[in-house]
């Protein structure tokens, strides 16, 4: 299945015009670090003058060794790094996560006045950008690779390009993740950079759609599979929240300061049409795309129905983007918008469940390998939070109950049973299938640790989800209780003290969770370790027969 | 290639669409019929609650609803009613003096309430939850009253002026920073330190103390007092007492000699109303040894 060898050479054009387009970014990154009066500017003007030599140079090595010469029918290496990268920043993001936590439950031991790039402003946005972008960012970026080239036997389009668009993603994680540290921030919530750091994302992710669209526009399947839409409407619309709620003008070239061009209450729903359908978008839509090639791939059995998954796909594509607003209830923003971020996020119930019913019932027949495949088990966790969160969703957005839960520990911990519960444990299935896959092994390490993983990581997630909603309900119903004078009963202080026990749960549950994924690490670790099975030029040739306890579905020709 | 190979499913006999992606097969299964009808059930609430609420915008107005809500005026009444219902409370509590408050036990009830949900939001940020004061803020629950003597009209004038605040009759007054301005030199300021020490009734260096005693009498008394017993006009603390605002220490003494550090409390004028400013007079002056 090798292709020949003239494909190849036309599949190398763009590398050497993309050498000189970083040798020239790297000069102009150089010029702008010596003539910036920002130091803070200056600090990411020498990161980008150093990734963009160390790019450049890597192209030239590239090119001149012949490296880029992959004869596989596909383009593996990138979604391998990928595979790294995501379980890397797995465990960067939730320590992170740990520490704030142990910030919040003891104030008084975790607070370093002397180095302020640890107060916990700085950290929260590493925290949630690290698990949202960096790990799930990469999880989705290398899932698409693998599924779109498979369900559409096609070879990535684009020749350099998707190494570009992973390269050029850890780049903008780490521009994003220094500045948080060095306080540069545009105090949009998860979307903090600054607008040089946005417009290099933009970059980035029309790479990334046009190695998709190119992708699937080479196919050579008649029809485009399910997770593909799901993939296609996660990079657009993306695109588009992105552009639209940065849009800012900053107040020189060579400053990192800039300012949104909205203000006041048309801001705030900006900054929450983008943050609801980033979770709509990226951690609904994206993992649902996951969903719909690992789990029918897993439980080799087919997806259950391909009617509901058109209709849920659009319902929950139109319906999503108008149900930004329920996060400003009872805010300056007018009330008929609240009514509709209400009344849409309740008509995102069913759409969202559509996701739910196709998982779970795809099972049916195949019911009997949650005894011996924890996998499997994950996954099926995963879907089991993933309707919890999007009933929870609905029901939050309500505007009397959302009257109670809003700004409570309540909304954190709703998040944290789609992160952690859907968005992660949907990630770790796929990326046990991949690893295998990837590096040719008849299976993996251990499916008893992923076993340990799976027990310790949804303890962890129970302690958190549980102690959260003890403390959100706790500290609305302590925010709205009234002496029979009609005076607040309790001070602010006095609601943040009575949590102190919910503080120290939730962050016993993040160090589980962390530790579930530590465990993992390690698992994948070994896995690659372990001899690989004897291969032809795509993983499927050699393996033997399938083994109940393996990952048994290998990508078919 | 993978269409049309349509198959019916072994395991629950429904047939698949013929598509086949990498192995993945679709089953043509119809759309689960409660799915479906909860789906409308949504969507029929929504119209209802459409029909009922503000909700849809045009191009100068939005519908505003059967109902004709609004938030805002919900709040405005809310708070009407509630200031309705204090009036006459309220009304007694800002005329009455100290004594009529403690006679009559509704009204103090009421004043302790407020001043209390008051002191919690406004005043705990630095005062601490029950007022008991930290390094740089004072104390609100002994007898040592740094501006006044403690009585119910002295603390509510504190709190309506502020102290170094920007009203325009605040309580003003300021330590000069000895050391930090040179017009002492560091063995004067150790003197005085030990002078300062000796008059809290504790231990000092005797050499220290006799050197320091003209120079404390000539840079110090004027706000302090001869005996060192303080000012409360001025705000000067009393220096023979145990409360230290800025700690005990002969270090942490020194160092206020040397840079005479004074804090700011704002101006609560203009932000809380008469009868608030009152009740948390009152409610600090009944944690307090005020008299």
């Amino acid at each position: 299945m090798t292709v020949a060898i003239g494909e190849t050479e036309k599949k190398m054009a763009g590398a050497p015009l993309l050498a000189g387009i970083l040798g020239v970014l790297a000069l102009l990154s150089m010029f702008a670090a010596a003539a910036t009066p920002d130091p803070l500017f200056r600090i990411h003007a020498y990161l980008l003058m150093a990734a963009f030599t160390l790019g450049a140079g890597g192209m030239v090595v590239g090119i001149s060794t012949g490296g880029f010469r992959e004869t596989d029918r596909y383009m593996d290496g990138v979604i391998r790094a990928g595979a790294v990268a995501s379980m890397f920043w797995a465990i960067v993001g939730l320590l992170v996560g740990c520490v704030i936590a142990a910030q919040l439950a003891f104030p008084d031991i975790f607070y370093f006045p002397d180095f302020g790039f640890l107060n916990f402003g700085r950290l929260r946005p590493l925290h949630t950008s690290g698990v949202i972008f960096a790990f799930g960012g990469n999880v989705l970026i290398c899932t698409s690779f693998w599924v779109v080239q498979r369900t559409c036997k096609a070879r990535l389009f684009g020749g350099v390009l998707p190494w570009f668009v992973f390269w050029g993603y850890q780049l903008f994680i780490v521009l994003a993740a220094t500045g948080y540290l060095l306080g540069i921030t545009q105090s949009k919530e998860y979307a903090e950079p600054e607008w040089y750091i946005d417009l290099w994302l933009t970059v980035v992710w029309v790479a990334y759609l046009v190695t998709f669209l190119g992708t699937i526009w080479k196919r050579q399947e008649n029809h485009i599979y399910v997770a593909n839409w799901f993939y296609l409407a996660f990079i657009i619309t993306i695109a588009i929240l992105h552009l639209v709620n940065n849009a800012a003008l900053p107040t020189g070239l060579l400053s990192t300061k800039s300012y949104v061009v909205w203000s006041g209450v048309q801001d705030a729903l900006i900054q929450w049409w983008y943050g609801h359908n980033a979770v709509g978008f990226f951690l609904t839509a994206g993992f649902l795309a996951i969903m719909y090639y690992f789990v029918p791939k897993r439980a080799e059995r087919p997806v259950y129905s391909y009617r509901l998954s058109i209709v849920h796909f659009w319902a929950l594509i139109f319906i999503y983007i108008w149900a930004g607003p329920h996060h400003l209830h009872y805010t300056a923003l007018p009330q008929w918008a609240q009514t509709l971020g209400m009344t849409f996020s309740v008509m995102l119930w069913m759409p969202s469940w559509g996701g739910m019913i196709n998982g779970l019932m795809t099972l049916q027949g195949a019911w009997d390998k949650l005894r011996t495949d924890p996998v499997i088990k994950m996954l099926v966790v995963s879907i089991a939070f993933y309707g919890m969160s999007t009933f929870e969703g609905p029901l939050m957005s309500v505007r009397a109950v959302n009257s109670l839960s809003h700004y409570t520990d309540w909304t954190i911990g709703h998040v944290h049973s789609g992160a952690l519960g859907w968005v992660g444990f949907v990630s770790f299935g796929a990326l046990y299938m991949l690893f295998p896959w990837l590096w040719r092994k008849q299976g993996l390490y251990s499916l008893k640790l992923v076993d340990w993983h799976l027990w310790i990581a949804s303890t962890g997630l129970v302690l958190y989800i549980a102690s959260m909603w003890v403390s959100g309900i706790m500290e609305g119903l302590m925010w709205r209780a009234y002496t029979p004078e009609g005076f607040l009963q309790y001070s602010f202080v006095e609601t943040v003290s009575a949590k102190h026990v919910s503080n120290v749960v939730r962050l016993l549950g993040g160090l589980l969770y962390l530790t579930g994924a530590g465990i993992m690490a390690f698992n994948l670790w070994k896995t690659v370790r372990m001899p690989s099975v004897a291969a032809g030029n795509s993983p499927v040739d050699a393996l033997p027969a399938p083994n109940p306890l393996a990952p048994a579905t290998l990508p078919a020709e | 290639m993978s269409d049309k190979q349509k198959h019916s499913d072994e395991h629950t006999g429904v047939d698949t669409t013929g598509h086949v992606w990498d192995g993945i097969r679709e089953l043509d299964n119809p759309l689960p019929r409660w799915w479906l009808w909860v789906f409308y059930a949504t969507i029929a609430f929504a119209a209802v609650y459409w029909v009922l609420m503000p909700a849809w915008p045009g191009i100068s107005s939005y519908t505003h609803g059967v109902r004709n809500h609004s938030d805002r005026a919900a709040v405005q009444q809310e708070l009407a009613r509630l200031k309705a219902a204090r009036r006459a409370d309220a009304a007694r509590l800002t005329s009455a003096s100290l004594e009529q408050i403690e006679r009559d036990p509704a009204l103090q009830a009421y004043a302790l309430a407020a001043g209390a949900s008051t002191f919690g939001d406004n005043c705990a940020t630095c005062h601490g939850a029950g007022g008991a004061g930290g390094k740089g803020y004072p104390n609100l629950r002994d007898d040592a009253w740094l501006w006044g003597h403690g009585t119910l009209e002295d603390i509510e004038h504190t709190i309506r002026v502020g102290i170094r605040s920007d009203h325009p009759q605040t309580r003003q007054s300021q330590m000069p920073a000895f050391g930090r301005d040179g017009l002492l030199n560091g063995n004067q300021i150790v003197d005085l330190t030990q002078y300062v020490v000796a008059l809290s009734g504790r231990q000092a260096n005797r050499g220290s103390v006799a050197r320091a005693a003209p120079l404390f009498a000539e840079q110090c008394a004027s706000c302090h007092g001869a005996a060192g017993k303080g000012n409360p006009d001025l705000g000067a603390p009393d220096l023979t007492d145990g409360d230290w605002l800025y700690g005990s220490s002969p270090d942490a003494i020194s160092s206020q000699i040397a840079n005479g550090r004074g804090g700011v409390m704002p101006t609560w004028e203009g932000r809380l109303d008469d009868e608030t400013i009152k009740a948390m007079a009152v409610y600090i002056h009944a944690n307090s040894d005020g008299r």
